[in-house]
């Protein structure tokens, strides 16, 4: 009995652990590779390949003056930041790592994503509406309208992978993929998640609640210090969150052969990373609009179609 | 390319066969004759008007003259009161305390003429003319600004250099130059309250309604402090939404005070003052003011020197328009062109450096030549620059240019047409995008641009997307000129030997006493330049650029007016933003391609 307690506390700790400091480690490896394809070396200076400049920035964020403006909702503007490295930690507790290694084995896991990515959403609009600031203010209604907008089709996407496995358990789903990854019979629902996932995080090219060539900083203009740090430990957060369920759902989870397991969840997560950052080098910002043109009327109608299109498959199989 | 490059040069001025056609045409067009025509300027027409007749002689310049001026090119003003030099004779200019200088170009023509009008001191108020051309409104603000004049029936007569809370005129020859001529600064707790209700934000001294009937509008402040505004310049925008209802610039937060500058500096010594007008642009910036004194002195500027001028030139236009290039991509979301474009611009800094030993201000251009002639293996570094850089713009292309998305973003908008362009003085590539083939190295060479192949790249949209494109064609069209400079660099002086060079040539000295003294005056005082006015409009990276400079005769300049080409397009962004969204005005700001030291001055 006390093995399996200290066999689950010994998964939530890893599990935590290892989101912050990959979260942490991220804002390194980012710049590094943008770095690398901007034909600039990045940070490289602290400690080896650079390494040490996490460390760095987090002590120089410590240190910055926790400023709350004068005409803030003071509560709110405070605990805006805590929610999204919340929901987003929480976020993790449903991913299968592999096999044994996982926090919680939720029959409803792939909704229990879904709500805790909603709930981020929480975070950048709070921070917006409580900073009391034009340039938030602006940020945090495009955040709002950006992610309605984009969860709508990003629960229907997985819907496919749902009907495939039918189940809404995660490890079930990575299980179902043994005979072959979903990511080929669930191509365009794959597609439709991941531009839905770049959205949920607010990751160029959809980086419109922060845009800073318009919006200096968007919803966190007036954050400074580690609410600021938060903010920005929940963006990589999310990345590797949403590498990670694609990862789960698309790309058959632990599952590979030769390598052990873990090894294969985090050789795809971190593919799949690298392509955000890849992303976020390569590709121009769209205008708002062209933005909810774009779900609406692409991505929406795709996703139903694939719906569609699934079930029906799935019904002539029997 | 010598031979033919010096016969450029002896020409006698070409434009003397158009000034002469449009006063023929003026006389004969015009029946009242209430202008008197100034006799010693035969190459820039130079008509003097009365207050009353201001208007109707402007109105029928610009409408029913044949061939009409069509651009307000300048508007400047000159304080009179201290000069000594107005002409003498069947010269002599009128009476005048303050001179307003209209600065008119005619496309048809092919021709700048100056309009001017005497203001007494007791009286200093003219007709604003900024019902006749729209870019008046803010010339006409900056010459109350700064002289101090009135213009009766200008819509919003406010100061647009200084702070609302300035006290003078600071182009006034009575006012100081320097702080250390006057007492020191304080600020008491009643200044400092007063000089921020000034700054107390309120729409209505904008022109902007606080509310429609339908809804309530937001003022956003954009800048001066904002990552995208390239500088201090500030928008105050009024939003329906994210939508622009107006936007509204303020200018001045980068003004330095170059013209006065210019009042206390040598002839030489203000050449670097000039590198940092355009910042980007580099030498480009010495060449209208070098080419000025040139022709106010009588200068010939040997061949060698023409060439390496121009090639210089045409490589900070390449500098200046990759700055442009990253920052338009950069502006609408695309995060890496711009360390590409700046890596290449390094390597032309390079280059720079080695043949100049400045990067970005070099103030290498002297009046009658350059500073140094090229070093050796300068045809290297260039040669290899120029089989490098092509490649360069193909992938370029590729990354933004074909960009669906960036396309999506540019296309369409921030229209203006040709004559909106025109209405508004805009020049350069901002001009050429409207589909105009108009640039002034072709239309009126200078520097012996006439015997060099290039073509003008010119796109029919009009907006940001096509704005971009003309730069872009217009890097490769530097490119070829450039090759031309490296394949037939003449030989000879890389400076004129005219006395009034500077530094003066140490070959004249060390003849008898008189020459050692005119050769220690002219190094420490400087040259004294003969009494006159003078301006060289250049095709700067920008658009048109000129220094407008008139010499009482002495070490410095009595007034020194820069155009600027940045100045008039700023104007235009209300027109081009209405109605759009704040991302849109971002990109808009971006294609305009302007430097904030290049308004303010």
């Amino acid at each position: 009995m006390s093995t399996t307690i200290w066999i689950s506390l010994a998964n939530i700790f890893g599990v935590l652990v290892a989101a912050v400091l990959l979260a942490a480690l991220l804002t390194w490896g980012e710049r590094r590779l943008l770095g690398f394809w901007q034909d600039r070396p990045g940070p490289n200076r602290v400690g080896p390949f650079g390494l040490f400049q996490v460390v760095a920035d987090m002590i120089k964020l410590f240190f910055k003056e926790d400023f709350i403006p004068r005409f803030a909702d003071r509560p709110v503007f405070i605990l805006a930041p805590t929610i999204v490295m919340a929901s987003m930690l929480l976020g993790f507790a449903v991913i299968p790592v592999a096999p044994m290694v996982g926090v919680i084995d939720l029959n409803v896991g792939l909704l229990f994503f879904l709500a805790m990515s909603s709930m981020a959403v929480y975070s950048v609009i709070l921070g917006a509406y409580a900073s009391n600031n034009k340039y938030a203010l602006l940020g945090g209604l495009r955040a709002a309208a950006q992610t309605v907008s984009y969860e709508v089709f990003m629960g229907l996407s997985l819907m496919g992978v749902v009907m495939m496995a039918g189940s809404f358990n995660l490890r079930e789903i990575v299980l179902a993929q043994q005979g072959g990854w979903f990511i080929l019979p669930q191509a365009i629902g794959f597609l439709v998640f991941f531009i839905a996932g770049i959205a949920e995080s607010h990751r160029l090219p959809f980086d419109l609640p922060e845009a800073e060539h318009e919006l200096t900083a968007g919803f966190h203009t007036e954050y400074s210090s580690m609410k600021f740090g938060m903010f920005f430990v929940g963006e990589y957060l999310s990345v590797i969150l949403i590498s990670a369920l694609i990862t789960t759902l698309f790309l058959g989870g632990w599952l590979g052969p030769w390598l052990p397991p873990m090894v294969w969840f985090f050789l795809k997560t971190g593919f799949l990373v690298m392509i955000f950052v890849l992303l976020r080098a390569a590709i121009p910002r769209p205008r708002y609009d062209q933005l909810m043109q774009f779900g609406w009327k692409i991505m929406l109608p795709l996703s139903l179609a694939n719906l569609l299109a699934t079930g029906g498959v799935l019904l002539w199989l029997g | 390319m010598d031979g033919v490059i010096a016969k450029s040069v002896h020409r006698a001025s070409p434009y003397r066969e158009a000034a002469e056609a449009f006063v023929a045409d003026l006389e004969r067009e015009h029946s009242l004759h209430s202008y008197w025509l100034q006799p010693d300027c035969p190459d820039l027409p130079t008509l003097w008007v009365g207050q009353e007749n201001l208007l109707p002689f402007l109105r029928f310049l610009k409408q029913e003259i044949s061939r009409p001026f069509d651009m307000l090119y300048d508007l400047s003003a000159i304080d009179e009161r201290l000069r000594r030099h107005r002409g003498d004779g069947g010269n002599r200019q009128p009476e005048s305390d303050f001179t307003v200088v209209y600065h008119l170009l005619s496309f048809s023509r092919d021709l700048f003429i100056r309009v001017k009008l005497a203001l007494p001191e007791s009286r200093l108020c003219a007709p604003s003319v900024s019902s006749i051309w729209a870019n008046a409104n803010w010339y006409e603000r900056e010459a109350w600004d700064l002289f101090g004049i009135e213009f009766a029936g200008h819509p919003n007569l406010r100061r647009i250099m200084m702070p609302q809370t300035w006290e003078g005129h600071p182009l006034r020859k009575d006012h100081y130059a320097r702080a250390t001529e006057v007492d020191p600064f304080t600020l008491s707790a009643e200044k400092q309250r007063r000089e921020q209700d000034a700054l107390l934000f309120k729409p209505e001294e904008w022109g902007m309604a606080r509310a429609s009937d339908s809804s309530e509008f937001m003022f956003l402040n954009l800048g001066p402090n904002h990552p995208s505004v390239h500088g201090v310049f500030r928008v105050a925008l009024q939003l329906d939404g994210e939508k622009i209802v107006d936007a509204v610039p303020d200018i001045g937060y980068h003004h330095r005070g170059a013209e006065k500058m210019a009042e206390r500096q040598a002839w030489h010594t203000y050449v670097p003052y000039t590198d940092r007008v355009d910042y980007l642009g580099g030498v480009m910036n010495n060449l209208p003011y070098v080419l000025a004194l040139e022709q106010l002195a009588g200068i010939q500027v040997p061949p060698r020197a023409q060439v390496i001028r121009v090639m210089m030139c045409e490589l900070f236009r390449i500098a200046s328009h990759l700055v442009f290039y990253g920052t338009f991509a950069q502006d609408v979301g695309q995060m890496s062109p711009v360390f590409y474009m700046f890596v290449d611009r390094e390597k032309l800094f390079g280059i720079v450096e080695a043949i100049t030993g400045g990067r970005m201000h070099p103030a290498w251009f002297r009046i009658g030549g350059v500073a140094q002639d090229l070093p050796e293996g300068w045809d290297k570094m260039i040669r290899e620059f120029l089989d490098y850089m092509p490649a360069r713009l193909r992938e370029y292309d590729g990354m933004v240019i074909d960009n669906k998305l960036l396309q999506k973003r540019t296309r369409g908008i921030g229209v203006y047409n040709r004559e909106e362009a025109i209405e508004w003085g805009i020049t350069g590539p901002g001009l050429r995008a409207t589909g105009y083939e108009w640039d002034l190295r072709k239309q009126r060479p200078y520097c012996g641009y006439d015997q060099f192949e290039f073509d003008i790249p010119t796109f029919d949209g009009g907006d940001c997307f096509d704005r971009c494109r003309v730069r872009v064609e217009e890097i490769r069209q530097s490119l070829r000129i450039i090759r031309q400079c490296l394949d037939n660099m003449p030989g000879g002086p890389y400076k004129s030997d005219h006395r009034l060079t500077t530094p003066p040539v140490k070959g004249r000295t060390m003849q008898d006493i008189e020459t050692l003294i005119q050769h220690f005056v002219n190094n420490s005082w400087g040259p004294v330049m003969p009494p006159g006015e003078t301006c060289f409009p250049v095709e700067a990276t920008k658009g048109l650029n000129s220094y407008q400079i008139i010499s009482d005769g002495g070490t410095n300049a009595y007034r020194t007016r820069i155009r600027t080409p940045s100045f008039p397009h700023l104007q235009m962004i209300p027109l081009m933003s209405r109605g759009l969204l704040v991302a849109d005005l971002i990109a808009i700001i971006a294609s305009i391609d302007f430097v904030m030291a290049d308004v303010d001055r």
